[in-house]
């Protein structure tokens, strides 16, 4: 039986990896390439030690942007807005963390609560939306990222909160003390971010309140059924205001990493399209702590090998085409195992159900 | 119920006659504002033309929402579809010419589209996750096939297509000219309209009139003809819709694609009218801003037209002079202030102050600053957008079950 289960939850994930090979090979088979040497060259790129850092830094991001869609996913909302809400909220903790000279023990919590905040008040709005208006948080969230856009290049422009850096054009906060910058493990060659901790205690905790707490047991049941949730007595809409703001919270969390430990400012080099990331990863790992982290290493190999393709000949953005495969491949792959089961389901019921009846008939003709 | 009689500009945008005369309250108010600031860019000629430029890739976009989202269907992808449709009409634009662009842009995001109408549709999966992710394929499929096809051609390059050949112009001569002269006056209201008007005439595109057509003539098919009252329904109540005989996925198909292709075409008008070639990235979340304009215009072809026009205007004044969009406030200011004085007759005290509190803020802003920081101006629309659902979100009547997946044989839930 735990054997069945364990096959129904693994074969959609692995069926959208292989539909979207597939569908890249033909891709690459159009453009005259090996699709076997292409995938050969892409692993062995991708697992070249001094890469693997890499990866493993952009896991810790996208792992955190992943656990922040899954917390909304439990319950049913969608947070496309986790790119406005990573990004105001590390603009912010960058702002603080360059005006305040404060002891590590001080500074560092400091930067990474800013960032929490303001991710969660970012959220927030759209929550309120939500609970009070009725308005879609897709809907909303769109365009509360792109005022979050707005608000940061119009903040980033120097004499407000942004300083030109002194060899280069490129706007950025003022660079945060060194009390603030967080240490790295030197591994093959590269810098491992110690905010990994941050990112683990945080897939930990998503879990235990998740499976282990009163809190939890509402969010999901609010997530199954608001009407029943409502009925038995949990305040559902404030349920969905909150999961709103502690998923712009982790996703505040998600550019951290690299700022305490890389850039130690906030620019315009951060990277965009976190949510669909998140939201991705989020499903591919189906919601769970562990299957997000498989999830968020793969993409992330898989950008940090993209651009091989390119020195071989091959458009690197096949591996765009690809996320965007795997993502509708994923959702269409367990939209279809959930009718199958159903069915099956259906179908037990419905045989015990006869067997039930027919047993009946025979012990009255029995009697 | 009585909410929706009685808000003025629900009643305003019932009747045709009343709509009219909204806008041309609009443009008595834009006259005055420019009088009163003299900054006479508002309705000069230019302006026009350029609001008309960037207000049809906003409203192809905005009705293929429409489209969609009257079927029952949220089509987040518009973006993704406006890409594609830059990509195809650039390259058969530049190869076959520009109206055989167009052309294969709409087919294009017609085929396109069979792709999320057969996710959401018939395997009913989440409809964001479907558009979103149509939007990053998009994204990577157009600028694969841009360095597959475009570099190596004369001026083309992985991020520039090669140039499109012009869609021919035509220009209502003795009109124009006649029109501007009196635009260069100055006049209160006459020079305005004349403005508008030479701005309408003057160097007239042929696709843009003809895009601009499909939006009565969808206006037409959704709410005039049998094929559009049972789209409309599909959206309303499919369970019930199927069960008068109504084929609920074969009509969804049908909207989902019609929605894929215009919204392409939004894409192809930018490639071939609005630039002249493909550049990466040109549609600049336009999608996204349709999608605004729909929510905006309440789902309503006169709603979304206004809509449209009110982005793409912000959009030209911005690219041609910040100084309007600062003029632009006073209108923000007046209009606020009307719409705090209609709380009067409700004696909604409440509404009256903060409408009022909105107005004084704004007009404060307007005084103090000399012009609109152009960084606020890019997300004038999504602000907007954000406030009108804040506001009006008991008054805006979206179709009842759009978004919500529906099978065959089952209680949609909600």
């Amino acid at each position: 039986m735990k054997a069945k289960k364990i096959f129904w939850t693994l074969i959609a994930p692995v069926a959208a990896i292989v539909i979207s090979f597939i569908f890249v090979s033909i891709i690459l088979l159009f453009k005259h390439a090996n699709p076997f040497s292409t995938f050969q060259l892409i692993f062995s790129y991708g697992f070249q030690p001094g890469n693997i850092v890499a990866e493993l830094n952009q896991t810790i991001a996208y792992y955190l942007a992943g656990i922040a869609a899954a917390i909304g996913f439990k319950m049913l909302l969608f947070n496309i807005g986790i790119d406005g809400q990573y990004r105001l909220a590390i603009f912010f903790a960058a702002v603080v963390g360059g005006s305040t000279h404060l002891p590590s023990f001080l500074e560092i919590p400091l930067i990474v609560i800013t960032a929490m905040v303001v991710g969660a008040a970012w959220a927030s709005i759209a929550g309120y939306l939500k609970v009070k208006k009725n308005i879609s948080e897709v809907i909303s969230n769109i365009m509360l990222n792109a005022i979050a856009s707005g608000i940061i290049i119009y903040l980033l422009q120097p004499g407000r909160l942004g300083t030109k850096g002194p060899h280069s054009d490129n706007l950025a906060t003022p660079t945060i003390p060194k009390s603030g910058w967080m240490p790295t493990i030197s591994m093959f060659g590269g810098q491992l971010y110690t905010f990994g901790i941050v990112a683990i205690a945080v897939g930990v905790i998503y879990w235990i309140i998740l499976n282990k707490t009163v809190f939890g047991f509402n969010l999901r049941a609010t997530g199954l059924s608001f009407r029943a949730a409502r009925a038995s007595g949990v305040n559902a809409p404030r349920m969905v205001f909150i999961t709103m703001a502690i998923s712009g919270a982790i996703a505040g969390l998600t550019g951290v990493g690299e700022c305490l430990s890389e850039t130690h400012n906030y620019s315009l080099a951060f990277p965009e399209g976190y949510a669909l990331t998140g939201l991705a990863l989020a499903l591919l790992g189906r919601n769970n702590p562990i299957g997000v982290a498989f999830a968020a290493f793969f993409w992330a190999f898989l950008e940090r090998a993209a651009p091989i393709l390119d020195l071989n000949g091959i458009p690197n953005e096949i591996v765009l085409m690809m996320e965007g495969t795997i993502i509708l491949a994923t959702v269409a792959s367990y939209e279809v195992v959930k009718r199958i089961n159903k069915r099956q389901q259906q179908k037990l019921v419905g045989s015990a159900q006869i067997t039930n009846v027919e047993s009946k008939v025979t012990k009255e003709s029995a009697v | 119920m009585s909410n929706l009689k009685t808000n003025p500009i629900v009643r305003i945008l019932r009747s045709p006659s009343r709509t009219a005369l909204a806008w041309v309250g609009m443009i008595v108010l834009i006259s005055l504002v420019r009088e009163f600031t003299g900054v006479n860019d508002i309705t000069s000629a230019g302006a026009m033309e350029a609001t008309i430029r960037f207000t049809i890739p906003i409203l192809m976009a905005a009705l293929g929402g429409l489209w969609a989202e009257r079927s029952g269907i949220i089509n987040i992808g518009l973006e993704g579809f406006m890409i594609f449709g830059t990509w195809f009409g650039a390259w058969f634009g530049f190869l076959f010419g520009p109206w055989i662009g167009l052309l294969s842009a709409l087919l294009a995001g017609g085929i396109i589209a069979l792709l999320h109408a057969f996710l959401t549709v018939r395997i009913g999966i989440d409809q964001a996750v479907s558009g979103l992710a149509i939007n990053l394929l998009a994204a990577g499929s157009a600028r694969y096939l841009a360095g597959v096809f475009f570099t190596g051609r004369p001026n083309g390059s992985i991020q520039v297509s090669p140039p499109i050949n012009s869609i021919s112009q035509f220009t209502v001569h003795g009109l124009s000219p006649f029109l501007s002269h009196i635009a260069e006056k100055h006049i209160l209201i006459i020079s305005d309209v004349a403005g508008i008007l030479a701005g309408i005439v003057t160097g007239v595109n042929w696709v843009s009139l003809m895009l601009f057509l499909l939006l009565p003539f969808s206006a037409w098919i959704l709410w005039h003809t049998k094929y559009g009252l049972r789209m409309r329904f599909c959206g309303e109540n499919p369970v019930a819709a199927e069960s008068l005989g109504i084929n609920v996925y074969r009509t969804r198909f049908i909207a989902v694609c019609v929605s894929g292709a215009i919204a392409a075409l939004g894409g192809a008008y930018l490639a071939i009218v609005s630039t002249g070639n493909y550049l990466e990235g040109q549609t600049n979340g336009r999608g996204y801003i349709g999608l605004a304009a729909v929510i905006f215009g309440n789902w309503q072809p006169s709603g979304i037209l206004a809509g449209s026009f009110l982005f793409g205007l912000t959009d030209a004044l911005r690219v041609r002079q910040s100084t309007s969009v600062h003029a632009l406030l006073i209108l923000v200011v007046v209009l606020t202030a009307a719409y705090g004085l209609t709380k009067i007759k409700k004696k909604d005290w409440k509404g009256l102050i903060t409408n009022f509190v909105i107005s004084g803020l704004v007009l404060a802003y307007f005084l103090i600053n000399s012009r609109v920081p152009d960084e606020f101006v890019t997300f004038f629309p999504y602000l907007t957008t954000l406030i009108v659902l804040a506001f009006l979100s008991q008054r805006l009547r979206p179709p009842a079950m759009a978004g919500a997946p529906y099978h065959k044989g089952e209680e949609s839930g909600v």
